[in-house]
């Protein structure tokens, strides 16, 4: 695509006809040297966003995820809850919030709907995590006199962590990617250079520097959390 | 409540649901742009994850598949294409959108026919069906379920994400919101939010209510919250929803 595209148009007499001008490559390090005060602190601000929805995230989900374990009857409402909030469009939930935040509190209003977006993945991971604890392993903390409390801090929570740091990953990586519609509000991060580009005349350089940035920070993150995943579950290592 | 009150007397104006940006006829493009994505991804995907599911190999393929394809704005996509021979529009967001309509559509269709029991496999190898047979008159009519998961996951997915193609001179529903950001009129990204919303909720009720019809009634309660973002699609490292479905099954269907 790329090619027929930025390849001159020649008459069969061989004269150019048309050419692209000026020069729209798709990458070049000269635009990275030029922005790079741009990109870096576009990249900062996706970083922030980022850690800043999926830490709020699990702060709620935890306890949502707690109560739908321990009281079987709620897990459906709060499932169904968060399903909901999840199949809203992010494009939708931003523009639910926006309104009701002042516009200068844009980085507020994209959080918001980040978080809510990052909860079903949460909330239902740590219940399929907790609900897989085998009963034999629960029956036996019991036996070795484990209240509740340090049962669930000891046993249930570890054994369920690997399924626990799984919708993590997925959670940051999702998130990592739906920052960037934080541009309809102004605050989407390495979006914000996306969309840059692309009303600037199909600035390609731009658009794939941004868009390539955004997808490796996402991997970094994965790579990050599965790396800390097998320092916090060591006797699960060796086995996968 | 009077964000929402202008909200409700937008949704009101009969201006609001005539021409080319009116209601009716963004509804109708935004329903058209993902018709086409979600069928350009089923052709991809489909003939692939069957092959794959039938033959056993690809399960780490289609997992990466997924897992990088997690990790792409569909801004990114959207604006690159949009940067391409395709030009700006309808038609680069359907191909951007094809992209991201593949990953439910190939996990749920290779695990479909790969969770087809392999004993009923074996027994029509037994019978003299060709491999082909096989796929096409066996395992495909008993992943039906899980296919049905997939389509729907994937229709869903590209309703909620078929209005950020307002953002690259796209139409669809997502171009209330844009405008409304962009003339800073609350009251319209309210009732653009709500309608974008009403649209993915009432696509995903009906594909919802389709997917039962073609699920068998013991198969229900396992497959069917197998739902966007569900279990197929959700783990990257292990099926643990799998392990657990099955643990339930085997202690309600003895």
């Amino acid at each position: 695509m790329a090619l027929s595209y930025g390849a001159p148009i020649v008459h069969a007499s061989g004269r150019v006809i048309a050419a692209d001008e000026p020069a729209n490559p798709w990458f070049t390090w000269q635009y990275v040297r030029d922005n790079s005060g741009d990109l870096k602190s576009a990249l900062i601000t996706h970083v922030e966003l980022t850690v800043e929805s999926v830490l709020i995230a699990l702060v709620i989900a935890f306890p949502l995820a707690l109560i739908a374990y321990r009281y079987r009857r709620l897990a459906g409402p709060i499932l169904g809850v968060t399903g909901v909030l999840y199949t809203i469009p992010s494009l939708a939930l931003f523009a639910f919030i926006a309104p009701f935040s002042a516009f200068g509190l844009r980085k507020r209003t994209v959080i918001v709907g980040l978080v809510l977006y990052a909860l079903l993945i949460l909330v239902r991971n740590m219940l399929v995590g907790l609900q897989g604890v085998p009963e034999d392993v629960r029956e036996s903390a019991r036996g070795m006199g484990y209240g509740p409390g340090r049962m669930l801090w000891k046993v249930e929570l570890p054994v369920a962590l690997p399924t626990i740091m799984a919708g993590v990953r997925v959670a940051t990586v999702s998130t990592v990617a739906l920052v960037t519609v934080g541009v309809v509000v102004g605050e989407g991060g390495l979006g914000q250079l996306i969309l840059r580009g692309f009303n600037n005349n199909f600035y390609r350089a731009e658009i794939v520097t941004a868009s390539v940035l955004t997808v490796a920070l996402g991997l970094a993150f994965d790579l990050l959390l599965s790396m800390a995943t097998r320092l916090m579950t060591p006797w699960s290592r060796g086995r996968a | 409540m009077n964000l929402l009150d202008g909200a409700v007397r937008w949704l009101n104006d009969p201006l609001n649901w005539q021409g080319p940006k009116g209601v009716p006829h963004l509804t109708y493009e935004h329903l058209y742009i993902t018709f086409f994505a979600v069928l350009i991804g089923a052709v991809v995907a489909m003939p692939l994850a069957l092959v794959l599911g039938h033959t056993g190999r690809g399960g780490g393929f289609t997992v990466a598949v997924t897992n990088v394809s997690r990790a792409i704005p569909t801004l990114a996509l959207l604006t690159i294409f949009a940067a391409t021979a395709i030009g700006f529009g309808n038609r680069a967001t359907i191909v951007a959108l094809a992209v991201f309509a593949i990953p439910p559509l190939l996990t749920n269709t290779y695990v479909g026919v790969r969770e087809v029991d392999r004993d009923v496999v074996e027994a029509a190898r037994g019978m003299g069906l060709s491999e082909s047979s096989i796929l096409l008159r066996v395992e495909v009519p008993l992943a039906v379920p899980l296919i049905a998961a997939g389509v729907r996951t994937a229709a869903v997915q590209v309703v909620a994400t078929a209005g950020l193609a307002a953002l690259v001179g796209g139409g669809g529903l997502g171009v209330i919101i844009n405008d409304g950001f962009g003339q800073q009129d609350r009251p319209q990204i309210l009732a653009g939010g709500l309608l974008v919303a009403g649209l993915a909720l009432v696509v995903e009720g009906l594909l919802a209510l389709v997917q039962r019809r073609v699920t068998p009634g013991r198969d229900r309660g396992r497959l069917l919250r197998r739902r966007s973002g569900g279990a197929a699609t959700d783990h990257p490292d292990r099926d643990v929803d799998h392990r657990v479905e099955d643990e339930e099954r085997a202690v309600t269907v003895p």
